[in-house]
């Protein structure tokens, strides 16, 4: 078996010189041999205007027949270099650019990240803030979770539970728009609270779809879990050990699926999720069947996390009474010079940060998600890292993917709930 | 330790802001060679070892927002180090949680920084290792992590970092043939070093050929321009 040969010229990949200044490399003479048909392997590519790609990720295979021999993902479609903007605005200002990335989960990226800032500046958020950003992310955690059933159940031939999850999935979108007045774009969170504290009758809306919602799951679990087509196309598929797992630092369901019980709610618990009751969903197996299961019971522990911190959600205030970070009321400011200094400056100049680094990391929807924030001392941050699990969890594709039909590459990269504004940032 | 981020905790309701630019972790330690202070109130019995056994090789650590230990390593001895930490049954690091680095600008040394944890031992350890602008090259922890392979890459194409050993060192976010430099180091614009006319004009001479280089499969080695015609190179690339 030989790779068909297809040359590339030199002159695309031109050398660059200390600094980056382009020098000048010499255009290579294309001339293509003729291949030998008998024997070659053929490239196919998937992407990036794919809709299994679930964004725009492109795939190389290199295929066998119909076996793939290789898979060598290409990113950065989508890049925005949105670590390099952070950089160039101040810790407050940050926020909006956390939802983009992740936008099947804003509000678990809009918590997380003024979380590791809160950390680095040693700010205790209120207790009702603490519990309204755990029902944001598990709320999340489901709405992110629903439509990876939805487009799962799509690339495994099932088209019924798509509709099924997005149902639900509108309930969700109509409370992060009561919430923040958006439905995707939430930018919830500041440093030392929420935007706005929870409108009146928000906390039953989320009861009200945690009541709503395990029988949609049923309804889906009846549809898909013993399926024959389903069981057929997802069991052994795809399949990684525990050693391996853990090697490609994959984490969240993915890990889990492969029987290792790392999830960051439990092992670095923050915001008292020791204090919930909730178990950790693994699967034996490490194939996708797994991790559709892991995912499947990860929602119903979500809801009971979701449902006792309901039941816990004190009342007081949701931000944090720290002169650092939060602003003095209007009535203050109009009445008073010190407050209306103390307004300006907070807003002129932003929130300064200590010249140290933090990293800190949440149970994202998709794996273990990092925020490496280092400060200086300043209003806006010398570097601003997202550890993106998505990306981290597609790097494994190759290793997953080979010795499999393409037509399992398509449910191997389903299974793995990717979110391409977060690989790609 | 935690009395110090007690303090600090108490100091926040002040309306000193300056003292914000000291931190959680800083209230203590203010003069600069406490720092340097051997494995200093570490809530990490890793610090102590990594000095027992590498000596040297250990530059400093120190104890950032409160609780996170991190341990500055020669960077000559990076390898050693990780494949210490990730080997020892004492320390058990298995999970390499984060692999990137940070341009503090200004001619600093650009820091390469290595998020480890161990899920058995359930304990967090940040290791960092200073490259001057002059040498920034490191070797590589895919021999110890497969998953550091992207992020490795991902340094690589922001930073201009390069790691030895690396199997398959490209840019990984931006284009193969991007050749304004390293777009999160501090001395690169944020609009980029050419002309907007200039990336214009190069985005819209692009060529699909350029994405249908089959060299690049499957992690082996860069095979950007070889010549079918000629046999040694040919038996040389089928392997």
């Amino acid at each position: 078996m030989t790779t068909r040969t297809v040359e590339f010229q030199a002159s695309r990949t031109p050398e660059m010189g200390p600094g980056g200044a382009l020098v000048a490399s010499p255009a290579a003479p294309f001339d293509a041999p003729e291949p030998d048909w008998d024997s070659e392997t053929m490239l196919v590519n998937v992407g990036p205007q794919h809709p299994a790609t679930h964004g725009v990720l492109r795939l190389v295979v290199e295929l066998d027949g119909e076996t793939v021999v290789s898979v060598t993902p290409r990113l950065g479609y989508l890049h925005s270099s949105f670590e390099k903007l952070g950089e160039y605005r101040t810790w407050n200002q940050i926020v909006p650019l956390t939802d983009r990335m992740d936008y099947l989960a804003p509000l678990i990226y809009n918590c997380a990240y003024v979380m590791a800032v809160e950390k680095l500046m040693g700010i205790e958020v209120t207790d009702r803030c603490r519990v309204a950003r755990v029902i944001c992310m598990e709320m999340d955690r489901i709405f992110s979770h629903l439509l990876w059933l939805g487009t799962w159940s799509i690339d495994v031939g099932a088209f019924t539970p798509f509709l099924y999850a997005f149902q639900q999935r509108e309930k969700v979108y109509k409370l992060h728009e009561a919430l923040t007045g958006a439905r995707i774009t939430t930018s919830a969170t500041r440093i030392g609270g929420m935007m706005a504290d929870l409108p009146e009758g928000w906390a039953a809306g989320v009861r009200e779809f945690a009541d709503g919602l395990p029988a949609t799951l049923d309804e889906i679990d009846g549809l898909l879990t013993c399926n024959a087509i389903h069981v057929g196309r997802t069991q052994g598929i795809g399949a990684i050990s525990a050693e391996d797992a853990v090697a490609h630092g994959l984490t969240g369901a993915n890990l889990r699926a492969s029987g290792v019980p790392y999830d960051v709610r439990k092992d670095k618990p923050y915001y008292d999720y020791e204090n919930y009751d909730f178990e950790v969903p693994i699967g034996c197996h490490g194939d996708c069947y797994d991790r559709y299961l892991v995912r499947m019971e990860e929602m119903r522990q979500s809801l009971r996390i979701l449902h006792q911190a309901l039941d816990r959600l004190p009342s007081g205030p949701i931000d944090v009474d720290d002169p650092r970070v939060s602003l003095p009321s209007k009535t203050d400011c109009m009445s008073d010079m010190e407050s209306m200094i103390h307004h300006f400056k907070l807003v002129t100049e932003g929130i300064p940060a200590p010249a140290e680094d933090c990293w800190f990391s949440v149970e994202g929807s998709k794996g273990e998600l990092g925020m490496y924030v280092v400060g200086d001392g300043g209003p806006k941050p010398v570097r601003w890292r997202i550890r993106p699990p998505s990306f981290v969890n597609l790097s494994a594709i190759p290793a997953l993917a080979e010795g499999h039909l393409m037509a399992d590459l398509i449910v191997i990269n389903a299974s793995l709930d990717i979110v391409l504004g977060e690989i790609d940032r | 330790m935690n009395a110090d981020a007690g303090g600090a905790g108490g100091a926040k309701k002040a309306f000193d802001f300056g003292a914000v630019a000291r931190g959680p972790a800083s209230g203590g330690e203010a003069a600069p060679g406490g720092r340097q202070a051997e494995a200093q109130a570490a809530g990490n019995p890793s610090v102590a070892a990594l000095r027992s056994r590498f000596g040297t090789a250990v530059l400093r650590n120190q104890v950032n927002a409160g609780d996170e230990d991190v341990v500055y390593v020669e960077p000559k001895r990076i390898a050693d180090v990780l494949r210490w930490l990730h080997d020892d049954p004492g320390e058990h690091y298995d999970h390499l949680a984060d692999l990137t680095a940070v341009d503090y600008g200004g001619g600093r040394a650009l820091e390469v920084v290595y998020q480890l944890w161990s899920i058995p031992r359930r304990k967090a350890l940040r290791i960092k290792c200073e490259l001057p602008l002059s040498a920034l090259e490191i070797d590589s922890a895919t021999a110890v992590w497969t998953g550091a392979d992207w992020l490795e890459r991902e340094v690589y194409d922001l930073f201009g970092i390069r790691f030895r050993g690396h199997p398959n060192l490209r840019r990984i976010l931006m284009p193969d043939n991007y050749a304004e430099g390293h777009p999160l180091r501090k001395d690169f614009p944020l609009r980029g070093r050419f002309s907007r006319a200039e990336q214009t004009r190069r985005a819209l001479s692009q060529d699909p050929e350029d994405y249908y280089a089959p060299g690049e499969l499957g992690g082996r080695a860069p095979q950007m321009v070889r010549d079918a015609a000629e046999p040694p190179e040919e038996a040389e690339a089928t392997e």
